[in-house]
């Protein structure tokens, strides 16, 4: 008998993992709206605007953690240009919010202020339709997913692999970002896109809205888990890790792995792209720094630190580090990068499995004293 | 620099248009004239090397033949060459009658029904033994096939099958990379023939195989030929005594004898090869 897909999905996760997801969304959904608006705020127990937004933003970081695992843990795929999947989404739901501010902006035009001090008389063909929110949420889907299509077929079909497709795509990423800090390219150059007023006509800076965002990127972390967790347990997922292993077996088996690469590449650049349009309204500014080397190279720290290859790693990952990030760069901000330095050396030298590998070894220890 | 190069180098594809989701290539492999594999002045170079030197060669449909020779006597390319991975300078390679491997990919080409053993046993040794049979198992191996694909009964009988043929049925939940390197060397052929393959190339299959083992692989290849074409590259002897069947010796590229083994072990030119000139 075929199991039948919903089947197959439930049981992508086990009876613990489902649990631990179900208190994720209780606690997300309604404990914090709880403790937010009608907790008092001098009261312990009050979760601040300040917490939520941090932490709505570190969920989408671990979404395009997830993403980053994907290709890299699984499909053995090193990409030093995930950023940039990341920004388009964001670009695309950003130009939504710039469409929102209507006449609220400094010069009170219809056209968003940076266009309007380029001298621009109307929007350009390629952000025609911006002020529809269907629209550009197909756009956040559809602009990641054909870049990574077009740039994936060609750079697999020439089997570029290893360290040269992670500089290409770094190099990808530092382009990008150049032709973004141009005025003229209509992405708003240095300053990108900035002080938003609404969201589907609600005030972005509300309580309410906050929470939604927040709660909306949670169900799609938790969706996204779930997901991936189907697909790594699916034939494709172990066509995917044997590719990994041993890509001239599974070719002279009569798998072509260009077709698996570029399925998983293009997904993870789909979900990186969700991530950067779910980030963009929570934290109000979306500009090329995005797409910067750096920041491409720190999402594949996210992975490490937390182990790759499975999927809760990647999570605790992009929470470890985001949170060591933020404290570090209030209290010591000049110290953070050799801090993010030594750390992936100590991660690559000590702990090739990440924490969830430093976890296992420990229970496993444990284990054998008992 | 020569991997970069490499890397960038554009390799053809399928010729009419056969590079899709997958590989559909058109046209049926044809035995009616008792050939399985054709090659013609084959010619193979690299960097000035000539690895393969107009290297004609026949094996006929059901045959079982051994290729000997000494080290860089071609033997490797000639797979190579057969199974897509390299592209000839010159001459044809034929699968049957009408299939020209020459300009086809590899996954094209194992999906026609070649399929290949490595020298050093190639598994994947992360995964259990039974997903290494399950992923070889012929099938429509295309993506989107494989996103919904779930083992139905008589799959599972298949791989039941194999297992039980070559020995593993104890270890089919193992990681394959805790096999001993016999056992991995006897999953690899498993896994080459849950591909129905019509034409199977082993290279060195027996290596690292302890002599009992090693008569045993001997005696699951003469139980398959017949049913599929056998081509054995192999340096013991003894084994490729056991499997009888004609001989063919590679030498710098190009047929250097052809026969049965005695024969080709009393060959003057043979013996001044391996024995050194």
């Amino acid at each position: 008998m075929r199991k039948p897909l919903t089947i197959r999905i439930i049981s992508a996760l086990d009876g613990k993992a489902w649990l631990a997801l179900g208190l994720f969304l209780a606690s997300t959904l309604v404990v914090v709206p709880i403790l937010n608006l009608r907790v008092p705020e001098d009261s312990a127990f009050h979760v601040s605007a300040y917490a939520i937004t941090l932490v709505g933003k570190i969920m989408c970081y671990a979404l395009v953690a997830v993403a980053m695992d994907l290709i890299w843990g699984y499909g053995g795929i090193l990409s030093l240009g995930h950023g940039l999947f990341f920004a388009l989404g964001g670009y695309a739901f950003g130009m939504y919010l710039m469409r929102q501010i209507g006449r609220d902006g400094s010069y009170q035009s219809d056209l968003p202020d940076f266009m309007v001090f380029l001298d621009w008389k109307e929007i350009p063909w390629f952000w025609v339709g911006s002020d529809s929110f269907g629209w550009v949420a197909l756009l956040v889907v559809a602009v990641p997913a054909v870049v990574a299509f077009v740039f994936g077929y060609f750079a697999f079909r020439s089997r570029i692999k290893g360290v040269y497709f992670s500089i290409i795509t770094q190099a990808l990423t530092y382009a990008a970002m150049l032709l973004f800090f141009r005025n003229e390219t209509g992405f708003g150059g240095n300053n990108g896109f900035t002080d938003f007023k609404r969201v589907l006509g609600a005030n972005i800076t509300s309580p309410e809205t906050r929470l939604v965002l927040f709660g909306l990127t949670a169900v799609l972390l938790a969706a996204t888990l779930v997901f991936a967790s189907w697909l790594v347990k699916s034939k494709f997922g172990r066509v995917l890790t044997a590719i990994r292993d041993a890509e001239s077996r599974i070719m002279f088996i009569g798998y072509n792995p260009l077709w698996y690469k570029l399925t998983i590449w293009t997904i993870s650049a789909v979900l990186c792209g969700i991530a950067g349009a779910l980030y963009v309204p929570q934290v109000g500014i979306i500009n090329p720094s995005e797409m910067s080397p750096a920041n491409s190279i720190e999402i594949a720290i996210w992975v490490a630190v937390g182990g790759r290859g499975t999927l809760i790693g990647p999570i605790i990952g992009a929470f470890a580090v985001n949170l060591a990030k933020s404290w570090f760069t209030v209290s010591f901000p000049e110290y953070w990068l050799f801090f993010l330095g030594l750390l992936f050396i100590v991660v690559t030298l000590m702990l090739p499995q990440g924490l969830v590998g430093l976890w296992k070894k420990l229970l496993a220890r444990k284990g054998a004293a008992a | 620099m020569n991997a970069l190069a490499s890397a960038f180098e554009n390799r053809p594809e399928g010729s009419d248009g056969t590079e899709q989701m997958g590989h559909r290539v058109s046209g049926d492999l044809d035995l009616s004239h008792g050939v399985a594999l054709y090659l013609e002045d084959i010619s193979v170079s690299f960097d000035g090397f000539k690895a393969l030197n107009q290297l004609t060669l026949a094996i006929d449909a059901g045959e079982l033949r051994c290729i000997i020779g000494p080290n860089g006597a071609g033997k490797t390319t000639m797979m190579d060459v057969i199974t897509g991975k390299t592209r000839p300078d010159s001459g044809k390679a034929y699968f049957g009658q009408s299939i020209d491997l020459t300009r086809l990919s590899e996954p094209e080409i194992a999906h026609l029904g070649i399929g290949r053993k490595f020298q050093k046993p190639t598994i994947f040794e992360q995964h259990t033994v039974f997903e290494n049979l399950e992923l070889a198992m012929k099938t429509d191996k295309r993506v989107w096939k494989s996103l919904l694909a779930w083992l139905a009964s008589d799959e599972r009988d298949r791989i039941a099958e194999t297992l039980k043929l070559i020995r593993l049925n104890g270890e089919a939940d193992r990681p394959a990379g805790l096999l001993s390197h016999g056992q991995k060397q006897w999953l690899e052929i498993g896994m080459l023939l849950m591909q129905e393959p019509k034409l199977l190339l082993l290279d060195e299959p027996v290596a690292g195989m302890t002599d009992d083992e090693t008569m045993r692989t001997a005696e699951l290849f003469v139980s398959l030929a017949g049913k599929h074409s056998l081509v054995v590259v192999e340096h013991d002897m003894a084994f490729v005594e056991k499997l009888g069947g004609l001989v063919t010796v590679l030498h710098e590229g190009t047929v250097l004898a052809e026969g049965d083994l005695a024969t080709v072990q009393n060959d003057q030119r043979v013996i001044e090869v391996y024995l050194g000139r």
